[in-house]
């Protein structure tokens, strides 16, 4: 790695770091910063291939309401450097990466609580009708979350070429390795149960049935196919659903205890 | 003076605040806390209209202070809520009957319905769909996917922050009639549909659970004749032990399980699994 490409790897993960507090343009996705990351170090399709692994693993990340997700963005720039400078498999790079999604997480509460701080600044600048006073504040602890990816990508993007990583890494007994490669294997569920429960609609879960079972016993039905049976499925439904429509709406006191209760819960 | 309604004349934002004000919505996230969550984000977006209402110091001061509140929603449609404070901001610039409890009361009635219908259609709907559609692409090494994928969530992403701010300063409060309305919650309903569905499939298409433990060995004439657990599971219902997984997942999640845990220990699993011959590759 030269010295351009180090700079350019920090800078990504500036951006990345950014992105994964404020969720706006989805930098921190694995399969945008893996890309990214490949982009400058000149191994793109390795970036792709390790975005397209890590994105699958979290897909259903998000942060909801106060709760947090694992970090994306940390797992993906250094995860792709290990596996892009460090010459590791794609498997060993999605093994490394769920322990620094949970670095990452651990990270970022630390900076939201800093953060805290910024708040206080700003109520200061509140009282004197300082408008610049308030956007330095909503920047720096901007800017302070980005360095939280930036500085450990940097420092991994340092060593990651170096024989003792490589060393390290070569280490760990085989039964880990693939142990962590089946794992790899299952660990997507964790993301499609969050999406599950943040979705709080447990009248309409036939519909991940129907979806389970087409996709398991109709062979050579893709992802596209599944998605525009999804969307007839849901226009048939809100078409169909009494509760659209007014004039043959049942009495108040019976959609109370029916599925209507359901849609309060997500309304409400 | 005549009458002590007497509204005074307020200039509406002008189009280069509204690009202002958009602009700034989309780093509305970036001081994230835990005390006020999106506070100063929310501030930092209304600036532009504090700045285009107000020009005494003392009523500029008490609007910043007003809008550094708590406040948490799903982070693009909550452009609608800066629509609908704007223009509350608006009236009560004017001298209209409006007081400061009024607009902290329509913004926190705002985000809570608003997280309910933006968070199953953008974080459980839009964004996994087109991740998992772009990250399929990209598996097989091809840029298509990152590109369809950014772009493809920035679109949605735009379109929703900028129409939601001019539905919202247009319609100014009667938009809480809208969110409460039949419209969204149909909208909210389909997404959710979709969104389970796509679920489903994943569930069954992207999870690859392999166990080649031998339950039964014999020989039948000469040959070596096996079956696996996955012979078995497989003819019972492939992906069974992922949809089983999936449910747990739930399970453990609704019971304030952080999902990093769980992820360590499926690791765990994935490890002793294999170690025990359980799980194969």
């Amino acid at each position: 790695m030269n010295a351009m490409q180090f700079i350019l790897v920090i800078l990504v993960a500036l951006v990345c770091g950014m992105a994964s507090v404020m969720d706006e343009r989805q930098f921190h996705r694995p399969i945008v910063a893996c890309t990214l990351i490949g982009l400058v170090l000149g191994d793109l399709q390795t970036g792709i291939i390790l975005g397209g692994q890590l994105e699958l693993i979290a897909l259903g990340w998000m942060n909801v309401g106060a709760a947090m997700a694992p970090d994306a963005a940390l797992a993906s720039t250094v995860s792709a450097i290990i596996v892009i400078v460090g010459h590791q498999s794609i498997g060993e790079g999605i093994a490394i990466a769920v322990p620094l999604a949970a670095a990452g997480q651990v990270l970022t509460i630390f900076v939201r609580t800093i953060a805290v701080f910024f708040q206080h600044q700003a109520d200061h600048f509140a009282a004197t009708a300082n408008f610049r006073g308030i956007e330095w504040c909503h920047i720096g602890a901007l800017f302070l979350q980005g360095l939280r990816v930036a500085i450990p990508t940097g420092a991994v993007a340092a060593v990651a070429g170096t024989s003792i990583v490589s060393q390290w890494l070569n280490d760990i007994p085989p039964v880990v390795t693939h142990g962590l490669q089946v794992s790899g294997g299952f660990i997507v569920v964790v993301g499609y149960a969050m999406v599950i429960n943040m979705m709080r609609a447990r009248s309409l879960m036939p519909f991940f049935f129907i979806g389970f079972i087409l996709a398991t016993f109709v062979n050579g039905m893709n992802l596209v196919g599944l998605g525009i049976l999804g969307a007839c499925a849901a226009v048939v439904y809100v078409q169909l659903n009494p509760d659209f429509h007014d004039s043959i709406k049942a009495p108040a006191a019976a959609t109370a205890t029916g599925s209507g209760s359901d849609d309060d819960d997500v309304l409400g | 003076m005549t009458e002590s309604t007497e509204l005074k004349k307020v200039q509406p934002l002008t189009k280069r605040d509204i690009i202002s004000t958009y602009f700034r919505s989309t780093f509305m996230l970036g001081s994230f806390n835990f005390e006020r969550m999106q506070a100063i984000g929310f501030c930092v977006t209304m600036i532009p209209a504090i700045k285009r209402f107000y020009h005494k110091k003392e009523d500029q001061a008490a609007a910043l202070k007003r809008h550094l509140e708590f406040f948490n929603t799903t982070p693009w449609p909550a452009s609608a809520i800066f629509g609908v404070t704007a223009a509350m901001e608006q009236k009560k610039a004017e001298g209209g009957d409006i007081d400061e409890a009024a607009i902290t009361n329509v913004k926190v009635g705002l985000m809570g319905p608003l997280a309910g219908i933006g968070d199953p259609i953008y974080w459980g709907t839009a964004r996994p769909i087109l991740a998992a559609l772009g990250a399929s692409l990209a598996l097989s090494g091809s840029i298509l996917g990152p590109l369809l994928f950014f772009f493809g969530i920035n679109i949605v992403r735009m379109l929703t922050r900028w129409y939601g701010f001019q539905v919202g300063y247009r319609q100014g409060t009667d938009i809480v009639q809208d969110v409460a309305g039949n419209r969204l919650k149909k909208l909210t309903q389909m997404a959710s549909v979709l969104g389970l569905f796509v679920m489903g499939s994943l569930v069954s298409k992207w999870t690859s659970i392999k166990m080649p433990l031998v339950l039964v060995s014999y020989h039948q004439a000469g040959h070596l004749i096996t079956t696996s657990l996955q012979n078995i599971l497989d003819s019972l219902l492939p992906g069974l032990v992922a949809l089983l997984m999936t449910f747990a997942c739930m399970w453990l999640l609704k019971h304030k399980v952080n999902a990093i845990w769980i992820i360590f220990g499926m690791f765990a699993v994935g490890i002793f699994g294999y170690w025990i011959g359980l799980f194969g590759l």
